[in-house]
């Protein structure tokens, strides 16, 4: 923890020092247009004026890598601060770790206002929207649990789409109500400002979201829903701010601009999506002819998202709902044709960027709110932060009362009470203030949706969770289950699937089918390399796992040295992980029913995802694969393993034993495989 | 497909049926349109061909199992009335609308599992043997596995209480009283 913190204090130190070279940033312009992470265009070149007497032996020349440098050390700070929560298990456990982070954004940002007294870079909207949003948006959308949000579209779109518009339409008019009850402070603020700020701040932001409830491990249901509603509010969102914004451009504003922006809503909507369709199937095609080069696999997945991200932003449509379509497009098709080693590294490569993204857009905005000016007013802010949580909570209620008429699922009382409570706002919002045309109380409006931001995380994502303990949510199992449970959930998983097939999907899921038809007959002939159509999912284990072996004597990770090699004793926990690799091995082609989205970890393995939480790494997953190769391997070997069978089950009930203490065996009682040792009753 | 009827006969002992399992009258209407379906020749009941010619089916592992669970023992064909029997044990106990005592009715936990217990125990000894959990397994994944083994012995260990190498329809119980079977256990369109 101190060389941590001690690299964090140097960090900080090189970001100030750096920072007072650069000439302070104006914050009363009305558009931060320059980059935020640099001032290269309007700093003063320094000329090597001096020439010099004898040759120079040491020189500094900052304002060469002035850019890039100070872009690496907020990352790097954003990186080791992010490093130094998860190092102590409790913290997280109570503050999820947007608050922290705002928390070190608020750090530096005084640090950096107290040595220069003025105000420190913002999050300028350009980089937030170019650059930092659509990673995260790419790795949600990637790692999106297909099944579960098809299922759920319906409500999903309902939520979205609706609600937003209640709130939207709601906070504005509400506001408007305020600030005509204070005509004194507030009196300039016109209707269509009130409407634009509430297009702005009604919005769910999916990254605070799924940051805080990444930690709650609600039940699949609920977060798809809450998540699922704020990637597609994005189109709504657009619209709206886009509207309002023309229309406080016009002179006047009549019934059939209204009518059009009704229209555009639908133009925006499909339009993303069409723009992600195209770049998907693209993708997925060239990907089909990558085998000769494999390196650059991960790469094409990169480039087409962004490029329909990028695309769809140049036409100003919903960018987010192209980059979604994309992701979810590509994916079947991209994993069956590149190689495993690149289906690694694209998992990977997302996890890490918008991890990194996520990461700084939160300590920008701690950092951000260290202006120079705010504007307050205690009536709209305090209104702001009531209407917000009234008329989320009212359109929740009321949508859920429509939607549980034709939902078989019925959301519960409490399930609503969490979609409703976990409607955090975040940069999205930040980035869209920023953005409006100058006007008198410009400020104030930055002011508030900096302070709702704040209050939707710190306050709303602190309290979720013992709220969500308070109301007993319906949450995922957390227990590790049995063997036997295991086994019995797989054979469950099967029968189901089997009963499905008999029944047939008539009604609702005749689309589905269509399109499974669609799929198999058409796109996957045509997309997908000749040689990989039919291999077996086992086939592909063993050669995965052949390969990974190759790769595992190569890589020593720490973990893997303090695993013991001794393979006589393997240790409960990757055993069961191993156990539960095998058993899942043959359910890659059913859907699974539990969710593949995780935040923090790469999802190896479906099933095992249960049982991550925020504090383990994936290096448990390697073990997990290298204690199961050694296993396989050494199989013939240890057919006469000795066991210490403990006779009583309660044993196996034990939650993950900690990996570092695993090596003493001595009190605990263990169980390894046993052939030779049967019960002879 | 055989039977594309525009107007539907009256279903033999629909109302019997809707008591017996708690299925809406739409449920059983939907049913019997599917049941009709799969009969391709017409004959009121369905055979094991009439099963295995559905593609999904075909590359399910268990799927002689599944199959199996439909037949009563030693009769070869399917009538209706059992056809819609096996299918309301997928129903989702929340929506039991049938005013029966909870443990006798095809949707309670218990039914549950007693259909799932009968899935392992082939032999219908009231036991479910190492070998046949090892079955199961080897259907499951599809392939011998020295792994197999000693995952059968760990399972059969933590069940089996009473020693006796074998684990009953009490133990297979207990064994999962964690999980909800009830939520677990259900196909959604048939809620």
């Amino acid at each position: 923890m101190a060389p941590l913190l001690l690299s964090l204090l140097v960090h900080t130190c090189l970001m100030v020092g750096c920072s007072t070279r650069t000439p302070p940033v104006d914050p009363s312009e009305p558009q931060p247009m320059h980059s935020s992470l640099g001032q290269n265009g309007s700093s003063e070149g320094v000329p090597l004026v001096d020439v010099p007497m004898a040759l120079g032996v040491f020189s500094v020349d900052y304002h060469h890598v002035q850019a890039p440098f100070e872009i690496v050390l907020w990352i790097m700070l954003a990186s080791l601060a992010k490093l130094g929560f998860h190092w102590s298990g409790r913290v997280p456990a109570v503050v999820p770790e947007s608050c922290l982070l705002i928390m070190v954004g608020l750090l530096v940002g005084g640090v950096i206002y107290g040595v220069r007294h003025s105000a420190p870079p913002t999050l300028s909207a350009d980089a937030f929207f170019l650059f930092l949003l659509p990673p995260i948006v790419l790795d949600a959308g990637y790692f999106l649990p297909g099944r579960l949000f098809f299922e759920n579209l319906g409500t999903i779109l309902w939520y979205a789409l609706l609600g937003t518009l209640w709130n939207v339409l709601g906070i504005g008019l509400s506001l408007y109500g305020v600030c005509l009850l204070c005509p004194s402070s507030l009196g300039d603020i016109s209707l269509l400002h009130c409407l634009l700020f509430g297009s702005l701040i009604a919005a769910v932001d999916p990254v605070a979201v799924l940051s805080v409830f990444q930690e709650m491990h609600v039940n699949e249901q609920l977060h798809i829903l809450v998540f699922g509603e704020s990637l597609l509010n994005d189109a709504v969102t657009v619209v709206l701010y886009q509207l309002f914004e023309s229309f406080l451009r016009l002179p006047s504003v009549s019934g059939l601009d209204v009518l059009l922006g009704g229209c555009r809503v639908l133009v925006v909507g499909f339009g993303g999506l069409f723009v992600g369709l195209f770049f998907g199937l693209v993708a997925a095609l060239t990907s089909r002819f990558t085998p000769r080069v494999p390196v650059i696999a991960p790469l094409f997945v990169f480039l087409y998202s962004y490029l329909s991200y990028l695309t769809s932003e140049m036409l100003h449509l919903s960018g987010i709902t192209a980059i979604v379509t994309c992701a979810v497009t590509m994916k079947q098709y991209v994993e069956a044709n590149v190689s495993e080693r690149s289906n690694s590294s694209i998992q990977y490569f997302l996890k890490m960027w918008s991890s990194v993204s996520e990461t700084l857009i939160f300590i920008f905005l701690g950092v951000s709110t260290i202006q120079d000016v705010h504007m307050w007013s205690w009536a709209f802010v305090c209104s702001t932060l009531l209407l917000c949580l009234i008329w989320r909570g009212t359109g929740v209620l009321l949508l859920t009362a429509v939607v549980n008429k034709v939902r078989r699922n019925k959301v519960t009382f409490r399930d609503q009470f969490i979609i409703a409570y976990g409607g955090l706002r975040g940069a999205i919002c930040f980035s869209l203030v920023f953005l409006i045309d100058d006007f008198p109380k410009k400020r104030l409006f930055i002011t508030t949706t900096i302070i709702v931001i704040l209050f939707t995380v710190f306050v709303q994502g602190m309290t979720i969770k013992p709220l969500v303990d308070l109301l007993d949510v319906k949450r995922k199992k957390r227990a590790l289950p049995t063997v036997s449970e295991e086994i019995h959930s797989r054979l469950i998983d099967h029968l189901l699937a089997g009963i499905e097939d008999v029944v047939g999907y008539w009604g609702q899921h005749y689309w589905k089918d269509k399109f499974e038809q669609f799929n198999t007959k058409f796109l996957r002939r045509f997309l997908i390399r000749e040689e990989q159509q039919n291999r077996s999912s086992i086939l592909r284990v063993y050669q995965e796992l052949e390969r990974r072996e190759q790769g595992a004597h190569r890589e020593t990770t720490i973990q893997a040295r303090t695993v013991p090699q001794t393979a006589s004793r393997p240790l409960l926990p990757e055993e069961m992980d191993s156990i539960r690799r095998i058993l899942s091995r043959n359910l890659h082609h059913f859907n699974s029913r539990m969710p593949a989205y995780s935040r923090h970890t790469l999802h190896q393995d479906r099933s095992l995802q249960r049982h991550r939480s925020l504090g383990e790494r994936d290096t448990q997953v390697e073990d997990a694969e290298f204690n199961e190769l050694h296993i396989l391997r050494s199989g013939l070997r240890r057919s006469h393993t000795v066991c210490a069978i403990s006779p009583s089950c309660a044993s196996l009930d034990s939650p993950l034993p900690d990996l570092q203490t695993a090596p003493k065996h001595g009190p605990k009682k263990h169980l390894s495989f046993d052939i030779e040792n049967e019960k002879n009753n | 497909m055989g039977s594309n009827k525009s107007t539907i006969p009256p279903i033999p002992n629909a109302q019997e049926l809707m008591q017996e399992t708690g299925f809406s009258a739409s449920h059983i209407q939907s049913l019997y349109e599917r049941f009709e379906q799969l009969d391709q020749d017409g004959r009121g009941a369905l055979r094991v061909e009439d099963f295995e010619v559905l593609s999904g089916l075909a590359v399910n592992p268990i799927k002689d199992r599944i199959i199996g669970a439909f037949f009563s023992p030693g009769k070869d064909s399917v009538d209706f009335p059992s056809f819609v029997r096996v299918m309301a044990h997928f129903q989702w106990s929340g929506s039991n609308r049938n005013k029966t005592s909870s443990q006798d009715a095809y949707n309670s936990p218990n039914s549950k599992l007693r259909f799932l217990f009968q899935l392992y125990d082939q032999d219908r000894d009231e036991k479910i043997s190492r070998g046949e959990m090892l079955q199961v397994l080897q259907e499951m994944l599809g392939m011998e596995d020295e792994q197999l083994q000693s995952i059968v012995e760990k399972a059969i260990q933590e069940a089996d209480l009473d020693q006796d190498g074998a684990i009953s329809f009490d133990e297979f119980k207990k064994c999962l009283e964690k999980v909800n079977i009830d939520e677990k256990m259900k196909i959604g369109f048939l809620c």
